[in-house]
């Protein structure tokens, strides 16, 4: 079994100057599956071709079971990938692509074909061994690929955005199979995506990436509830979370929005932006879905710019009265707002997160 | 089609056939030529329908040769010629495959520099370099040899830049797949590579066998034994005899025998030859 670490883990192209993953750490437990999320163009999928070996590490360690691997061929790592376009043999039958690692590691006949057999049967393809990926759709192709992984009892699977290339309903089921196919087998895995729902549903724990820098490690509802920063907060959730600014006040028991509304905190904040100081601008995040529409005593007012009916909610974009920023909010039911009407909110105090304006951090208790 | 009046179909059908005329009279006339005795050949009109000579006449050049060209049967020389385009065939497309892959997957020091190298010879025909070519041969002792005839032709830029062009559109991810599953870079190349390439290769060698077959200007210079030349040279000779009339029906009756083989590689390899053509296998 096996238990994936990186130290300190950087990436510099050579011939280029900047730094694409910049000293990430982190540990991957073993059995546990791990996404990393970050929008396109943050090194997701570069530190998972690290992992792989297909990528050299520019410095720092890595290590699979303890062993460093840095230096070690992809073959040699004891590792399997499933790529995006699922990178199939085109020219091999099903059979010949799940059992063409095997042959080349010079496994027994027998063994090959069990092996493959045994695979094919947990992914359903036994009807297909004999055919080309050419020949199978989009669904299938993806069970082949995960197949030639599987064959190969690696100590870590790396999924490189597995389903994008899938259409919404089938992403759903495979998503679904992929949960399954990784809890029964047990093997540690690392899963790049850039679909927050995928993470959501998938992760023991997400990395969340932002230009090559880890801007958080948790479970999947940690990152939700107490994203570690600016960044985290607006990627994770959908409408995405509202930043209004304003500032510190009263100690570090209340927070005043630009504008003048003034909304108290369950417990005073330390460690304000300014040193030693608790008093200073800070940005306010808001989620969509933690405000509550109250007419009568709400704090927020907001001129109602468009509705979003969706059925089972509402989703009405707005402009602050007070400071005109704009604000989104995600409310259940029915809501028949029109364009230019005012609507009071009011957000609970625990619902409130804080982040330092210019570094981004979360300030807490 | 874009219609499908009658007319259209007739009309398109007419030039076909039209088409197909031109190109099968002269072939037809050939043959007819070479199935009758010479006087019949050189009279005017020239007799329409095939003659009772065809044995007589295949025979002779096939077997026994014709004494203006040195009595060397035609069969050696077909030999000879068969043994060339193969070689020639075989050759670039080995080569040109192997710096094609050299230049795709492998970083090296000048490698832009060495693709553009070869690139650049494309502008530098047989012709061009034929008097160094010829020199070199000599110093090697390589006349009147299948590696003198083969080997200065079989370098080709145009088939490593046509599997360059082919690799270029291989996804990345199919050579990381397989260095995932442990294969070495020639193993890639065996396992993966050249089977994706079989149908550009059958393109290719179509091209190349008929390219080899029909080399004119090397073969002359580089063979004065008269059973080391080539059936297109014979063809040549025959027609070239000093002081007296060619015999035109053996001399059709070579030119048929050296048409044949060309035609058999493109009728029988026509099918890949098509799909290579348009339809790369990725």
């Amino acid at each position: 079994m096996a238990e994936v670490s990186f130290q300190a883990v950087g990436k510099t192209y050579p011939g280029s100057r900047t730094e694409v993953i910049k000293g990430i750490s982190a540990r991957v437990a073993d059995g546990e599956l791990m996404v990393l999320l970050g929008p396109s163009g943050c090194g997701k999928s570069t530190l998972l071709r690290m992992v792989a070996g297909l990528e050299r590490i520019s410095r720092g360690t890595m290590a699979i079971n303890g062993r460093i691997v840095n230096d070690l061929e992809p073959k040699d790592r004891n590792i399997a990938m499933v790529f995006q376009n699922y990178a199939l043999y085109p020219h091999m039958s099903v059979f010949d692509n799940m059992a063409y690692g095997l042959r080349i590691a010079r496994i027994p006949r027998a063994e090959i074909r069990a092996r493959v057999a045994e695979a094919a049967q947990i992914l359903e393809l036994t009807p297909f061994l004999k055919r080309k990926p050419g020949q199978l759709s989009g669904g299938q192709r993806q069970r082949v690929a995960m197949g030639r992984a599987i064959v190969r009892n690696p100590q870590v699977f790396l999924f490189d955005e597995p389903l994008s290339n899938l259409d919404a309903k089938l992403r759903t089921q495979m998503r679904v199979e992929i949960k399954k196919l990784q809890t029964r087998l047990g093997v540690t895995s690392l899963y790049v995506t850039h679909d927050q729902a995928e993470a959501m549903t998938l992760a023991d724990r997400i990395m969340v990436i932002n230009d090559g820098v880890a801007e958080q490690v948790a479970p999947p509802l940690e990152v939700y509830r107490r994203p570690a920063s600016a960044f985290v907060a607006g990627f994770i959730g959908t409408p995405a979370m509202n930043f209004l600014a304003g500032r510190l006040c009263g100690d570090g028991r209340a927070v005043e929005l630009a504008g003048g509304v003034r909304l108290g905190l369950p417990a005073p904040v330390a460690g304000g932006p300014m040193a030693g100081g608790t008093e200073g601008a800070i940005t306010v995040g808001i989620r969509p879905e933690s405000l509550r529409l109250d007419n009568g005593h709400g704090d927020l007012a907001v001129a109602v710019d468009l509705t979003e009916m969706l059925g089972a909610d509402s989703v009405v974009h707005g402009r602050l009265a007070d400071n005109g920023s704009t604000l989104v909010a995600r409310l259940s039911g029915i809501v028949p707002a029109r364009p230019g009407d005012r609507l009071r909110f009011t957000i609970a105090a625990d619902a409130l997160h804080l982040f330092d304006t210019t570094s981004g951090r979360r300030l807490d208790a | 089609m874009v219609e499908s009046r009658w007319w259209i179909t007739a009309l398109t059908h007419a030039v076909l056939l039209l088409g197909v005329l031109v190109v099968l009279l002269p072939i037809y006339l050939a043959f007819v030529a070479s199935t009758h005795p010479v006087q019949n050949v050189i009279q005017v009109p020239m007799p329409m329908l095939p003659g009772g000579h065809f044995w007589e006449n295949y025979s002779q050049v096939l077997g026994r040769g014709v004494p203006t060209v040195g009595n060397v049967p035609i069969a050696v020389m077909l030999f000879n010629s068969l043994v060339m385009a193969l070689g020639i065939a075989a050759g670039k497309i080995a080569i040109s495959i192997l710096s094609a892959f050299a230049i795709v997957y492998f970083r090296f020091p000048l490698r832009m520099a060495f693709f553009w190298l070869i690139f650049i010879t494309l502008m530098l025909p047989v012709e061009v370099r034929i008097v160094p070519t010829f020199q070199v041969a000599a110093d090697l002792n390589l006349l009147n040899s299948y590696t003198g005839l083969i080997l200065p032709l079989i370098a080709s830029a145009t088939a490593t830049f046509l599997f360059r062009q082919f690799f270029l559109t291989v996804p990345d991810e199919l050579a990381e797949a397989a260095r995932m599953d442990g294969a070495g870079p020639m193993r890639f190349f065996f396992d993966i590579l050249l089977p994706l390439s079989r149908t550009n290769i059958a393109a290719l060698f179509v091209i190349l066998f008929i390219y080899g077959w029909n080399q004119y200007l090397w073969p002359l210079l580089i063979t004065t034994d008269r059973d080391m030349t080539t059936v297109v040279i014979s063809v040549q000779a025959l027609v070239s005899v000093m002081e007296e009339e060619p015999q035109w029906h053996l001399l059709m009756a070579v030119a048929m025998l050296a048409m044949l083989p060309p035609v058999a590689v493109v009728l029988l390899m026509q099918r890949w030859f098509v799909k290579g053509l348009v339809e790369p296998e990725k």
